[in-house]
């Protein structure tokens, strides 16, 4: 299978803070990958690295077999890579449906009716329809992380980077996201998932690595990974040997 | 099942729509009803809402606070002059072609001061209005410090007889307003126009979704200077004299501008429009009290500062949710079959 995303040995710091420490891997198009790792890691670097937001220091990220590397955000996006932000960063004076026409016709390249139409699909799924009208600036927080999604897949992305969604939302809530991201991987889109909420994490991906101090200590199967020594000490803070 | 429809216009921006074309009809009529100083009044007043407008798509939706759109202005008046003093060119020809320079110059201009951000962008842009003040004085062929009148037989070239003149210059100043707010509607409506929006609100998540913004700003700073220069050229034609300190004033030309955008509500088409009505209504009031109808003007200034940023239209706006020109999208449910529920 092609890989739809490569990151090949990419370096970033800010000082002495290393964000991302030579992290190499490579994702297999229709992978949903999780990363897990301690506050300050360097999981929301990454995604900043990988979508555009930050440039790295060295190294080379390739998407589709094509370097994105000295892209900036916007042409990655309309490239296919789309993301959430962990911090919401909602449009607040233009509402629900404008924030998600502003992706569909910039990033997707739709216009007229197909771009409505697209919009109104995504609002029906990430269900924010009874809101469609509200001003992005007076959602909850909850909406203004289901708009994140929204967002994000009105741009009809190819690879998705999920940053911490499932964070503050209820059983019932948390287990419909959890499909609503399921519905989203069947439809062939590559996904990344940046998640504190490691049931969730684990109802959906099919790979998982973890990220320590900005470099990748652990990448493989989530059950394996989860239960390894590793992963216990490092991201639970567990000391096996005390 | 219910299914949905977007809308973009409303009943309130219908019935404006129907009286804005009434009042425009009326005002294109102006020089069978109105008196000589009436139409250069009025004349006036377009050409400031075109700079107001203008001003307001820069500064109040893509963020391009400038105090040195005086460059533009006193830019198009010079190439105005230039172009029908030594090219030969009628003046209406001139016109055009000032907006076509002054896009043109614009361009490294932009380059040069995009580069400075927030308060240290509109002193550039101030700057730069200087620099172009102090270049033009330099122009002997062009009167130098002291500048220059437009010769009279360019002026009787315009049209046969004065009256048939001064109609003409009427018009093309209602033109222009016309044309400005009617092209920064069409483009607040596009895609791009909600692009611009978005990257007033987020820059972060304007980018991250696709948005070039550099491009986005750099556009609408060229348009603006083009049809600036154009708002110039026709300034100076019904003054008929030019001078640096006259075309460049930053008190004319961008002071009682950003003056009218922000009491009437910066950020909005209609802001302007209705900025421009209470301006020349103090003016027209109070003009005869001096220096103290400039502290009347800054004291309203502050008020509506303090007391209502937004501006007058602002308050209206929020408190009657209106629109008279519809940016917006609403989404409206429409059941789609008989008896369903919802």
């Amino acid at each position: 299978m092609p890989k739809i995303l490569r990151i090949a040995g990419i370096n970033k710091a800010f000082g002495a803070v290393i964000v991302a420490d030579n992290v190499a891997f490579d994702l297999e198009e229709g992978t949903a990958l999780g990363v897990v790792g301690p506050n300050g890691a360097g999981k929301t670097s990454l995604f900043n690295l990988i979508t555009g937001t930050l440039r790295v220091d060295s190294g080379e990220i390739y998407f589709l077999g094509s370097e994105i590397t000295k892209l900036s955000a916007a042409k990655r996006c309309r490239q296919g890579v789309a993301r959430s932000f962990q911090v919401p960063q909602p449009f607040v004076g233009l509402t629900v449906f404008e924030n998600a026409m502003i992706a569909a016709t910039h990033s997707a390249g739709l216009s007229g009716q197909q771009a409505e139409e697209r919009c109104l699909e995504v609002i029906a799924q990430t269900g924010l329809m009874s809101k469609v009208n509200v001003q992005a600036g007076k959602l909850t927080l909850l909406d203004r992380k289901r708009l994140e999604l929204t967002r994000a897949l009105c741009t009809n992305p190819e690879l998705l980077l999920l940053d911490e969604i499932a964070g503050g939302l209820t059983d019932a809530e948390c287990t419909s996201l959890i499909q609503t991201i399921k519905d989203i991987h069947a439809t062939g889109v590559s996904i990344i998932w940046i998640e504190h909420v490691v049931h969730a994490l684990l109802a959906v991906v099919d790979r998982l690595i973890v990220i320590d101090f900005g470099r990748l200590i652990a990448d493989g199967d989530p059950k394996t990974i989860m239960e390894s020594r590793e992963v216990q000490e490092i991201y639970l803070g567990i000391d096996i040997d005390a | 099942m219910s299914s949905y429809r977007v809308f973009r216009a409303s009943k309130a921006s219908y019935i404006a729509a129907a009286f804005g074309l009434i009042a425009l009809i009326f005002l294109a009529a102006a020089p069978w009803w109105a008196g000589r100083a009436d139409m250069r009044l009025l004349s006036e007043i377009f050409l400031y809402l075109a700079l107001a407008s203008l001003w307001n798509l820069m500064a109040g939706y893509a963020g391009l606070v400038s105090v040195g759109q005086q460059a533009y202005v006193g830019f198009g008046g010079y190439m105005l002059f230039a172009m029908t003093m030594f090219g030969g060119l009628s003046p209406l020809v001139a016109i055009p072609f000032a907006g076509l320079l002054g896009a043109l110059i614009s361009i490294p201009v932009a380059m040069l001061i995009f580069r400075l951000r927030g308060a240290y962008f509109a002193i550039g842009t101030w700057v730069i209005a200087e620099v172009f003040r102090l270049s033009f004085a330099q122009v002997s062929a062009l009167g130098g410090g002291s500048g220059s009148s437009l010769p009279a037989k360019i002026v009787t070239s315009m049209a046969d007889g004065r009256e048939a003149r001064e109609a003409l210059s009427y018009w093309l100043a209602l033109g222009i307003a016309v044309v400005v707010i009617a092209a920064i509607y069409r483009f607040l409506r596009s895609r791009n126009g909600l692009a611009l929006t978005a990257i007033r609100d987020n820059e972060l998540a304007a980018g991250s979704l696709g948005i070039d913004i550099w491009w986005m700003k750099f556009v609408v700073y060229v348009v603006s200077a083009a049809l600036t220069a154009m708002v110039g050229a026709l300034i100076f034609l019904q003054k008929i004299r030019i001078s640096p300190d006259a075309a460049f004033s930053v008190n004319d030309w961008t002071a009682f501008v950003i003056f009218i955008v922000v009491i009437g509500g910066i950020g909005t088409i209609e802001g302007p429009i209705i900025g421009t009505l209470v301006f020349f209504l103090l003016r027209e009031t109070l003009a005869d009290l001096g220096t103290i109808y400039l502290i009347i003007l800054g004291l309203v200034a502050i008020v509506v500062m303090l007391k209502a940023p937004q501006g007058i239209w602002g308050v209206l706006r929020s408190k009657f949710d209106l629109q008279l020109f519809p940016l917006t999208y609403r989404v409206q449910t429409t059941s789609s079959n008989k008896g369903g529920e919802q």
